[in-house]
């Protein structure tokens, strides 16, 4: 048995390493700093260590073979998942521009929201070591920071010590969407975040709202969202979300442009409603011009897990366009709507479907009736057997590797925690594309 | 195998050879003496009648990082208009201002470029850097590592550390990051912007910590100096793109006090504010005070006329330059308490005043610099231009006339404001190559590349003579990297992994000591994970490392 320290995690987006885990044989254990989204991930068990074909078990090399076998002949294999490492990316990319398959990771449908309003406008953002640093007021908006990453406070907004804040128990925690599931927003001096709750939907005019408000525009009306024109009669009064007052987000602009840096986050995946990217520009569009009024403010879109940046990162260099790619005219085309997995499988547009997911047991392929790949973490099960299924590593557990935090700007190394005997992702893809 | 080259006309500045026909001998890679006695050549390339000059290095280009993918992720309508399809041998992707890794790649190899450096590598970012470079085929690549608006520096000023403790953590620095040189990009200012300054002159002092940027030059530059490190520190200096800083210019070449410092994209600081518009061509004085100081390197950052798009670690002037954005999107980014970025799209006019003079500025300093030793040959790839318009570029330095057709067509007030249309100035072909290979090699301090003589690395590329000189370098005949052939009539016909340039200068490990407790403190990441190890370059079994040597002595 051997305790392994400072490992780096890629399952919680905001790049915890001062995890202890102890290793007996291949079985994990965190033994310190774990929590509740990273020990059940680091200790899930190994089941399967054998690939199987049509069910049976088979060696790796008969495994690789038939994937081959099956992506062969098609016309448009799509390849979702994308959940992997640096080098796991790097070989699917190779393999997709080998096959003219279609690159999709399965978080991008969130994740554009963030791309739509990037490339439309751009954005001022940070990275968590400013936050921790410089963060005086934040603004949490249409997210459960503490469901979404459980350490973010205790790591990056309740650290004892800061280069450029007196007492960072003195820092402002604003809600504005979603309430806090938890207390882990409430400062060490006891001082509890202030809340603001709405519909998600209504989100895109309370947002609205807010970004005139900092900018001094007159607002006629005194509250926003809620039972506002344009809602549903249908829904019991006694079920309509509240409604946010305008004083009170005449409160927050006020707030963000009398502090000296404030920060604005969101995670895209959880504006989940139509045309959110609206939102996520407005909220970047906010930020900017609180720079102009002559302070710092600063946006941190959160993201990160299982690979999801990993996948943009590496396909933004190997393509130009971020993890919503086609090969299949022989060069890469980019369309966030089009080359969505589900879209095409539904449409008939795919020939075979690639599923890798080498983090996450649960996030398991689309059912389809599809010739179907799965390179999975060990312990995946489905309702449907797909035609391959190959067990790999885990990235960070079963090989080193690398992967982004939420940040973008920071790749993690990962490190091997045990002997396996697993392939990674880049392996088994690396053994298709040189087969085919 | 044994190859032999024969007969080309050789430009070998390393070895003073300008233009004499030579054979040259390649084995395992290397360049050899002719050998002694009957031996079989395997592979005999005629050359009489071509123009041979080793592999171009470039030593200023924005070829891996986290600002360079933001750019990427920000132009897809860039990309779009020129997709570049896989072939049996290449990789898919695109090209234009921000080219995909591979394309990058297998472009510059195409002009005859064997090796690229990326000058802004944020430690905590470096990552980053050299995994994007281990996806640039063909090219060996390096970077230098930016400091001089991170916070442990700074805090390290403050408390008025010494010099040997300076020396320490920049070393301990270039290792973790694994870097050949140190950059500075607007000393302090990357900083000084997050606790809301929005300019930082030479003199003046960050508000928290009461630090200037001159005092950051020197301490770096005599850092360098003392390390060992054969490259110059790579100054991006203050107020980038302001009317008027070539006074902040020629003060920083003043006040580096003899050290050897290298100013990157000057184009960019030599800008005076005469005239009809408050801006006016500063690049005869910055080229005066080049040619006077022998301590001061530069490479210039030339722009030319088209979409591109800016990236740099100086978030602050490019936050200042963001109302020039085209198309209107940009971003900028603190950076982990380490640096930041800025990128911000522009489309250089020649109907513009301000582009064309910019357009004219370079030209001028190209053409007043009288040593070719200490000037080289960017466009600061994508901001001034992309690399690809090299050979465009390379035209107008050798052909006078061409240069003055084309200074005919600029906005007319631009060319009122420039003295280009005097300079007879042509560069020779012994002249590129001394800015674009063995200046270029030295400046960085590469063993065994950037030359033609035995011992060599064979790194070499093959022109036919042209008078147009754009369709001379456009398109090499061949070119060899690592003595294998890489490039035939300007296409790639077989692809390779480079190397990565780096050095290893020494420092106390009790610099760790202060550093891990500083980690714990302030940052997100434990040092132990912080530090780039080396199989991080070669376990995927492409990448290798050549660690180069330290200056012998220290002053």
């Amino acid at each position: 048995m051997a305790e392994i320290i400072e490992v780096p995690s890629p399952f919680c987006g905001i790049g915890t390493d001062d995890l202890s885990i102890q290793v007996d044989g291949v079985a994990l254990k965190v033994v310190e700093h774990g929590c509740a989204v990273n020990t059940p991930a680091f200790e899930q068990a190994i089941t399967d260590t054998r690939p199987r074909v049509d069910g049976k078990e088979v060696s790796l090399e008969v495994a690789v073979a038939k994937a081959a076998a099956l992506l062969k002949n098609t016309n448009q294999p799509v390849i979702g998942g994308c959940a992997t490492d640096v080098n796991g990316m790097r070989a699917l990319l190779a393999l997709a521009d080998r096959s003219g398959a279609v690159v999709d990771n399965m978080n991008f449908t969130g994740a554009r929201n963030n791309f739509l309003a990037l490339q439309d406008s751009g954005w001022m953002n940070t990275t968590l070591a400013e936050v921790k640093n410089r963060c005086d007021v934040l603004l949490v908006v249409g997210v459960d920071l503490e469901g979404f990453s459980p350490r973010f406070f205790e790591r990056y907004l309740w650290n004892e010590q800061s280069m450029f804040l007196e007492d960072t128990g003195k820092r402002e925690v604003i809600y504005l969407g979603k309430a806090p599931s938890g207390s882990a927003s409430t400062s060490p001096n006891g001082q509890k975040a202030l809340v603001f709750d709405c519909a998600n939907e209504d989100l895109p005019d309370v947002v609205a709202v807010l970004r005139a408000l900092v900018k001094g525009n007159p607002i006629r009306i005194d509250s926003v969202g809620g039972i506002a024109v344009g809602r549903t009669g249908s829904v019991p009064v006694a079920t309509l979300p509240p409604s946010v007052a305008v004083a009170d987000l005449q409160d927050i602009a006020d707030k963000l442009k009398a502090a000296s840096y404030s920060v604005v986050t969101w995670a895209a995946g959880a504006l989940a409603y139509s045309q959110a990217e609206l939102t996520v520009q407005t909220l970047s569009e906010m930020v900017k011009d609180i720079n102009n009024q002559n302070t710092r403010s600063s946006g941190l879109p959160l993201g990160g897990k299982e690979g999801d940046q990993t996948a943009n990162q590496v396909c933004g260099w190997t393509t130009g366009y971020p993890a919503r790619t086609r090969f299949s005219s022989g060069f890469p085309e980019y369309d966030p709507f089009l080359n969505d997995t589900n879209l095409l499988l539904k449409n008939g547009e795919a020939d075979a479907l690639v599923w890798v997911q080498a983090f996450n047991v649960k996030a398991v392929p689309p059912v389809t009736t599809l010739p179907t790949i799965v390179l999975g973490r060990s312990g995946m099960t489905f309702e449907k057997e797909p035609d391959v299924f190959i067990p790999v590593g885990t990235p960070g557990i079963d090989h080193a590797g690398h992967a982004y935090r939420m940040d973008n700007v920071v790749a993690i190394r990962l490190k091997k925690l045990r002997d396996s005997g697993l392939p990674s992702t880049s392996d088994v893809l690396n053994a298709i594309e040189h087969a085919l | 195998m044994l190859i032999k080259l024969t007969g080309g006309a050789v430009y070998d500045p390393a070895s003073g050879v300008d233009g004499a026909k030579q054979d040259i001998y390649i084995q395992d890679g290397r360049i050899v003496n002719k050998p002694i006695g009957d031996v079989q050549v395997d592979k005999d390339y005629d050359l009489k009648g071509k123009v041979v000059m080793s592999g171009a290095i470039d030593m200023h280009t924005h070829i891996g990082g986290g600002k360079g993918n933001i750019a990427r992720t920000l132009l897809p309508e860039d990309h779009r208009a020129d997709p570049v399809a896989r072939t049996d041998i290449t990789r898919s992707g695109c090209g234009h201002a921000m080219p995909s890794t591979f394309v990058t790649g297998y472009r510059y190899a195409e002009m005859g470029y064997t090796a690229g450096f990326e000058p802004a590598v944020l430690p905590i970012n470096a990552r980053q850097a050299h995994m994007e470079m281990a996806d640039i085929p063909i090219l060996d690549k390096g970077g230098y590592v930016l400091l001089g608006s991170d916070d442990y520096l700074l805090r390290m000023l403050t408390a008025k550390k010494d010099q040997k403790a300076i020396n320490d953590y920049v070393a301990f620095t270039m290792q973790a990051a694994k870097a050949i040189g140190v950059k500075v990009v607007n000393p302090g200012g990357i900083n000084a912007f997050k606790f809301n300054q929005r300019k930082l002159d030479l003199d003046e002092q960050n508000s928290h910590y009461g630090v200037t940027p001159r005092e950051i030059l020197r301490v770096l530059a005599t850092a360098v100096k003392e390390l060992g490190i054969t490259h110059p520190l790579h100054v991006h200096g203050c107020n980038l793109g302001v009317p008027g800083n070539m006074n902040t210019t020629l003060d920083t070449i003043q006040g580096i006090g003899g050290l050897p410092m290298h100013l990157t994209h000057i184009q960019f600081h030599s800008y005076g504010k005469e005239g009809d518009f408050k801006f006016s061509s500063g690049a005869a004085q910055i080229a005066e005070a080049v040619n006077l100081n022998k301590n001061i390197t530069i490479d210039v950052g030339q722009i030319l006329f088209g979409q591109t798009v800016t990236a740099s670690g100086d978030n602050m002037r490019q936050h200042a330059n963001h109302k020039h954005a085209s198309p209107n999107k940009w971003v900028t980014m603190d950076i982990e308490c380490d640096a930041g970025c800025g990128v911000v799209p522009f489309k250089y006019k020649d109907q513009n005043f301000v582009n064309a003079l910019q357009w004219a500025i370079g030209l001028e300093t190209f053409l007043l610099v009288d040593d070719p030793w200490r000037i080289f040959l960017t466009t600061d790839h994508p901001n001034g231009a992309p690399f690809t318009s090299y050979p465009h570029l390379i035209r107008l330095l050798m052909d006078r006339s061409f240069r003055n057709d084309m200074l005919s067509t600029i906005h007319p007030e631009a060319q009122k404001m420039t003295t280009l249309a005097s300079i007879e100035r042509q560069y020779s072909l012994q002249e590129i190559a001394i800015m674009t290979r063995a200046g270029a090699a030295r400046l960085i301090g590469l063993q065994d590349r950037g030359g033609l003589s035995a011992g060599n690395w064979a790194d070499i590329t093959v022109y036919t003579d042209n008078a147009d000189r754009q369709l001379m370098f456009e398109k090499p005949d061949y070119v060899f990297k690592d003595g294998e052939l890489v490039v035939v009539d300007g296409k790639v016909v077989h692809t390779k992994w480079g190397t990565t340039h780096v050095v290893k200068p020494d420092y106390d490990a009790s610099v760790e000591k202060d550093l891990q407790k500083y980690f714990d403190r302030f940052l997100t990441m434990k040092l132990g994970n912080f530090k780039i190890s080396d199989d991080e370059i070669t376990e995927d079994g492409r990448g290798s490392l050549t660690v180069h040597p330290l200056k012998g002595t220290v002053a």
